[in-house]
């Protein structure tokens, strides 16, 4: 029988279509959490996160 | 944890959606305290007292810099404050330390969740070498493509608008990024397709002010612009070989020796 490689993220394509719906909700919390850090607008978010933006080479003000 | 030796390729816990998800979320934050904690501590030597030192040339702090400079960045045009009405800033000193770590915390901790889930749907093996090379072409599609265009600028740097600015970084992430997993696709075709989508932001170009020109020192600007660019790099490795060593290591718990 084949043996599985030692590590993979997800396995077979069966387990990787069932495993769909929580990769894609990971995305979208990655995208939320993005947002929120990097590019929204509002002036108190900006000015906490001013430093890391710039930083990070983020389009900033 | 009790499977039996039977290794048959329906890795049960790897089937169930809050499981996949719950691996997904716990090396996306570890992945991210191990960048976050690093990239934290190199913005603190190493970038945050550039952008110090360029807000001494604007003449004033950050909260109050360039009143009534039309066009620099941080014109309180550009913030869509009305005049006066400042809102909240962090003082400067620890507190300005504290958030700008807390928001590269949290940064990196959303660039793990979509590192980890792009992994995770691509599948295949995965492990601290291969979690490098995803770190690597995250700071392609996430640092270095978009600098080509629009490198990572200093306060009081001119620059187009910010909602054109933001447009195009998005742009030549998301071709980069497609670009890349292109690239890594069977025939040659995608591979050129995806040479192509790395191109095309590059082609349409990015939005630049009408003319160049800022408060601090061109040599400051490129110092900065240098120094962000390799903290970014660290951050990306750091985030991508943390990630896929533990998603390596949740694989080994899960399955028989």
């Amino acid at each position: 029988m084949t043996t599985i490689p030692a590590s993979s993220a997800l396995s077979a394509a069966s387990g990787r279509a069932a495993a769909l719906p929580a990769i894609l909700a990971a995305l979208m919390l990655g995208i939320v959490v993005l947002y929120g850090a990097g590019f929204a607008g509002a002036d108190v978010l900006h000015n906490a996160a001013h430093d890391t933006r710039h930083a990070l080479g983020y389009p900033c003000h | 944890m009790r499977r039996t030796t039977r290794a048959t390729r329906s890795a049960i816990p790897v089937t169930d959606g809050a499981v996949v998800f719950r691996r997904i979320f716990a090396s996306a934050l570890i992945a991210a305290l191990a960048a976050g904690i690093v990239t934290a501590t190199l913005q603190a030597c190493v970038t945050t007292p550039i952008i110090v030192e360029a807000e001494r040339y604007e003449g004033g702090d950050h909260a109050a810099a360039a009143e009534g400079l039309l066009l620099l960045v941080h014109s309180s045009d550009a913030h869509g404050a009305p005049d006066g009405a400042q809102a909240w800033a962090p003082s400067d000193g620890f507190e300005r330390s504290f958030y700008t770590a807390t928001a590269t915390l949290v940064t990196a901790f959303g660039w793990a969740l979509l590192l980890v889930a792009a992994m995770s749907l691509r599948g295949g093996p995965i492990d601290m070498r291969r979690g490098l090379v995803w770190g690597a072409c995250g700071f392609a599609a996430a640092a270095l493509a978009p600098a080509l265009g629009l490198p990572p600028e200093l306060p009081g740097a001119m620059a187009a608008d910010l909602g054109a600015r933001q447009a195009w970084w998005l742009l030549a992430f998301l071709a980069t990024a497609a670009g890349i997993w292109a690239m890594a696709g069977r025939t040659v075709w995608t591979a050129a397709g995806g040479v192509l989508l790395i191109i095309l932001p590059h082609l349409l170009g990015a939005p630049h002010p009408e003319r160049f020109g800022g408060a601090a020192p061109p040599e400051l600007a490129a110092h900065f612009a240098t120094a962000s660019l390799a903290v970014a790099a660290v951050f990306w490795l750091v985030l991508g070989g943390v990630a896929g060593a533990v998603l390596a290591r949740f694989d080994r718990m899960e399955r028989p020796a």
